[in-house]
């Protein structure tokens, strides 16, 4: 049994169908990739994980409790952090500081009314987040504005924020696209070298074959919306149904 | 049953005003994704155009008749109007009367002017920053416009009349055997609205332009995409909007004297109406504008008002606060359009 | 001393020192001097200088750190009003209950009104709070002053009458008060052509305005500021970080509510009379304009705004033609009409175009208020020694 588990999810989009009994489980521990042609359905199915979409019919667990219906809030309290394709930051804020409010959603939970203690006196959540930036080889940028980053280290600063809080399941979402082929061999470095340190679960829905091959034990492969593969990487090149799903795609 | 009917009418008066309004600000709204706060000022400004046309077209030359004295003892100073000079003094009596209908005539290209300077000169700016920003910018600017027309006009309001013909009462509903006496400019005020409602529905629907522009309403970047020249088009829409705006407060002169901040009175009621109708939904913005007109005046009863005191001033917004809880896209809006 | 960091420890002293020495440093000009007009010494003034900073203070909170635009704000303050002149209708004209009462009705009415506004985020949360604060108002107008039920007095506005009951009133004065000490008590200090005004009244109001102002640095510099900041920079990051903006949000409307309700208090402790006009959105625009005009999100913003503006409103008021014409005297005749037929439109009665057109021009080109243009200034001025951003405290002083 796996830490997510996604059984007979459907969603339709007006007469689209965009998910068509979509059955995935994923395995505590592992890089787990998910892959298609451009419009097989990959966004819509990580959307409703993190409670953007919900689903018409099927179920999502994760850790046995249901995703489906609770808030994003709730979602990520629960365990579940997301990288997004364009990264998601608080760009008016500093590095330090980014970081910080994710430690402190860690620490103090959804809400807390903390107005009057100040946050340069919380050292325990200072100390962590600077650790986590040192991490991501980020330590020297933690007093500039984080909208003032580079795009390779806006994504690296998101990245520092979801690992901050000990998630038991990462999702990233095309977390090397639009990256120049340096930035990406360091975040497929930087991805592998926290995965041997945390052997946080990961979701990884990407294009770049390179980083899929690099990366996951395990690939599914969408197409039309539906899982038509789902296998260890090497026998998922060699696989008939994929090979014709990419190609057929291409015309 | 009388009563209700003429509740209903008096309420459409005032409902197309707003829906006329509502119409220009869903139209900025929609297609320029800005929040308009100075659209109720264009509004005033039109009431303005009238009441301008109406100081020029009386403007007089004073001629010295020796035969007649004034009550001092010398002689009368007669004022003639130029209009009067010019073209005789039938047609020149006639064109004063008809005053408020021909500063139509004025008011469409100098609104549209006005409407196009905004748009380039200070809203354009503002499409990329945040719409905290549009609103403190159109706020501002809708400050300096009342201001203007204050300084120019004064604070007080300014009596305007319907020409002669359209004034007095008629009785509408003598064919149905009901008593039912009904100001006549209030019901060409009404026919006038449906007119304009009407030609700005068609002209969205039937032209091409129109189509673009309801392509670019629903999806900016896509149409931007395909090579149109969107911006131009916006620009224009934004003179039109004005123009919309501006003939309704043209119009609406001679049912309430106008007075330089209508534009803020308006204002408020206007974006009720806007979001009440659905945000970026032209047909939510004229029915909300027609619906809480009608509202009011049933509120503005005696009955209702001896029932509830001041319920009257206070109904619209009551509605409008139970109509976004219960429905948040208003009554015809569409999912999507202007949600963060 | 009060767990500050060293620049707001700073700012703070800036502040209590420009505040508690006001009466000395806005009346620059001797008394019977042509610049006299000029002076701002004067306690009516000086206590709209900071009950006003209050006020702007508190709406800082709200849409300084979260962005939420609120068109509402005016609401409280006359809420707050009212409140404070039913303590002296009903107990005496002692300033303490009438206080707390203002705060906390208008807390309990910013609760409400922000349960129900904060439903919606962006356009849709500025025009339903300017929808209630237009419904404020006309409850305030009409529907709450009735014969059978009159709570608010109307048009005529909420005062103290010689009838009303005073339950604790006793042998106290008849006017308002803080355990004995009149408010209206004036102290005049006479240092030559100098006359200096030191008045309880206006004391009481800088001794909140300090408390309020060291709240909200300690607000700003929280983990609850922290996340409001988030708020405005991306609330999507935010809930998607585990954390529920809702709550947060509605935390600083209350806050900021509360603040105005002060406002609203004080406004009364130095007048008791509460009208409708306090609770017209335009009013509530008013705040607004001071905190974008100082300085939105900057801790000393709002205060340099509402000074700001409520100094230039009574200097221009004061100007007319004849002043024109007497500054310009020098000018040839014909260019001396010219100039002053210009300005006319922008003095006196036309104070409010040139509110409107310096309001636009801070928007569009210097969206960061005046502490943002002293910040540039102190800059520009300091570059070739020292390119770091200036702290915001640096540049107060310029500004005051």
């Amino acid at each position: 049994m796996g830490i997510l588990e996604v059984s007979n999810v459907n969603k339709n989009f007006g007469g689209l169908k965009a998910l068509h009994n979509v059955n995935l489980d994923i395995e505590e521990g592992t890089i787990h990739a998910i892959i298609g042609p451009n419009g097989a359905g990959k966004s819509t199915l990580l959307n409703c994980f993190i409670g953007k979409l919900v689903p018409d019919t099927g179920t999502v667990n994760f850790n046995g409790q249901s995703l489906l219906g609770i808030k994003p809030h709730q979602i990520n309290q629960a365990g579940v952090s997301r990288v997004f394709q364009t990264p998601e930051i608080f760009m008016d804020l500093t590095v330090l500081d980014n970081v910080m409010i994710s430690c402190f959603a860690k620490r103090d939970g959804a809400f807390s009314f903390n107005a009057w203690a100040s946050v340069a006196q919380q050292t325990d959540i200072r100390e962590k987040a600077e650790k986590m930036l040192e991490d991501v080889n980020m330590a020297d940028k933690s007093k500039m504005l984080s909208g003032s980053l580079s795009r390779g280290d806006k994504r690296r600063l998101e990245m520092a924020m979801c690992l901050s809080q000990d998630p038991k399941l990462l999702l990233l979402d095309e977390p090397t696209a639009g990256m120049a082929r340096a930035d990406t061999n360091n975040t497929i470095e930087l991805l592998a070298d926290i995965h041997e340190k945390t052997k946080i679960t990961k979701v990884v829905i990407e294009h770049d074959m390179h980083v899929v091959f690099s990366l996951a034990q395990k690939i599914s492969v969408l197409a039309q919306g539906t899982v038509i593969a789902e296998d260890l990487p090497e026998n998922i090149k060699g696989n008939a149904k994929v090979q014709e799903a990419y190609l057929g795609g291409a015309h | 049953m009388d009563a209700i009917l003429l509740q209903i009418l008096n309420g459409i008066d005032k409902g197309s005003a707003y829906a006329l309004i509502a119409l220009g600000l869903t139209l900025v709204f929609g297609t320029l994704g800005v929040v308009n706060f100075a659209h109720g000022a264009l509004f005033m400004l039109g009431a303005f155009c009238a009441v301008t046309l109406q100081k020029f077209l009386t403007l007089s030359k004073i001629t010295i008749d020796p035969t007649r004295l004034d009550f001092l003892g010398k002689p009368a100073k007669i004022k003639t109007p130029y209009v009067e000079a010019w073209f005789g003094e039938a047609a020149g009596q006639a064109i004063i009367n008809w005053s408020v209908p021909l500063a139509i005539l004025f008011a469409i290209p100098v609104m549209f002017l006005v409407g196009v300077i905004m748009e380039r000169g200070l809203i354009r700016h503002f499409y990329k920053r945040p719409h905290a920003d549009q609103i403190l910018v159109t706020f501002g600017l809708a400050i300096v416009l009342q201001e203007i027309i204050k300084a120019i006009y004064g604070a007080n309001p300014i009596q305007m009349s319907a020409p002669d013909e359209l004034q007095g009462v008629a009785n509408m509903g003598a064919a149905l055997g009901l008593k039912l006496s009904y100001p006549i400019w209030r019901i060409v005020y009404f026919c006038f609205a449906v007119v304009i409602i009407g030609s700005v529905f068609a002209f969205l629907k039937f032209t091409t332009f129109g189509m673009v522009v309801r392509a670019g309403m629903a999806d900016r970047e896509t149409v931007g995409l395909l090579g149109i020249d969107i911006d131009r088009r916006f620009t224009f829409m934004f003179g039109v909007a004005a123009a919309v705006a501006g003939v309704a407060g043209v119009m609406y002169t001679p049912i309430n004297p106008p007075n330089y901040h209508w534009g803020m009175d308006f204002l408020v009621i206007s974006f009720v109406v806007v979001v009440v109708g659905g945000m970026g939904s032209l047909g939510g913005a004229v029915l909300a504008g027609f619906m809480l007109g009608v509202l009011e005046a049933f509120a503005s009863t005696t009955w209702a008002t001896t029932t509830i005191p001041g319920i009257n001033q206070i109904v619209i917004y009551l509605v409008a606060i139970i109509i976004l809880l219960t429905l948040p896209r208003g009554l015809l809006g569409r999912k999507g359009v202007m949600e963060e | 001393m009060f767990t500050l960091a060293k620049n707001d420890k700073l700012l703070l002293v800036i502040v209590a020192f420009f505040t508690l020495l006001a009466p000395i440093i806005l009346n620059p000009f001797p008394t019977e001097s042509a610049m006299a007009q000029f002076n701002a010494g004067y306690p009516d003034l000086m206590q709209r200088f900071v009950i006003f900073g209050i006020f702007a203070v508190g709406f800082n909170i709200l849409f300084g750190l979260t962005g939420y635009l609120s068109f509402g704000h005016a609401a409280f303050l006359g809420v707050g009003s009212y409140a404070a002149v039913w303590m002296f209708k009903l107990l005496s004209y002692n300033i303490v209950p009438a206080m707390i009462l203002s705060v906390v009705i208008a807390g309990i009415f910013a609760l409400i009104m922000g349960f129900i506004c904060l439903r919606r985020s962006g356009i849709y949360f500025s025009i339903l709070t300017l929808a209630f604060a237009q419904m404020s108002f006309a409850i305030a107008y009409s529907v709450l002053s009735n014969p059978s039920f009159n709570l608010t007095n109307g048009e005529t506005g909420l005062q103290v009458y010689n009838d009303d009951p005073q339950y604790l009133k006793g042998d106290g004065p008849s006017t308002t008060h803080l355990f004995g000490l009149e408010m209206r008590e004036t102290f005049t200090l006479d240092i030559g052509a100098w006359a200096f005004q030191f008045n309880v009244g206006y004391y009481i109001c800088a001794i909140f305005l300090l408390v309020a102002f060291y709240i909200a640095i300690r607000i700003f510099r929280s983990p609850f500021g922290l996340m409001l900041k988030a708020i405005k920079t991306n609330q999507t990051r935010l809930n998607y970080t585990g954390l529920n903006s809702k709550p947060y949000t509605l935390f600083a409307f209350v806050i900021s509510g509360m603040y105005a309700g002060l406002a609203g208090g004080l406004l009364a402790s130095m007048d008791p009379l509460a009208g409708a006009e306090r609770m017209q959105w335009t009013a509530s625009g008013e705040v607004v304009l001071m905190t974008i005009l100082g300085g939105a999100g900057t801790l000393v913003g709002p205060i340099l705004g509402a000074g700001f503006i409520k100094y230039f409103e009574n200097i221009f008021s004061k100007i007319n033609d004849s002043v024109l014409h007497s500054w310009f005297s020098l000018l040839p005749d014909g260019l001396e009409n010219a100039i002053v037929w210009v300005l006319h439109f922008f003095v006196g009665k036309g104070w409010h175009l040139t509110l409107g057109l310096l309001f636009m021009l801070v928007v569009i080109f210097l969206p960061g208020g005046l502490v943002d243009g002293g910040t540039r200034i102190y800059n520009w001025v300091r570059k070739p020694r020292n390119p770091e951003p200036a702290e915001e405290g640096a540049q107060a002083s310029t500004d005051q």
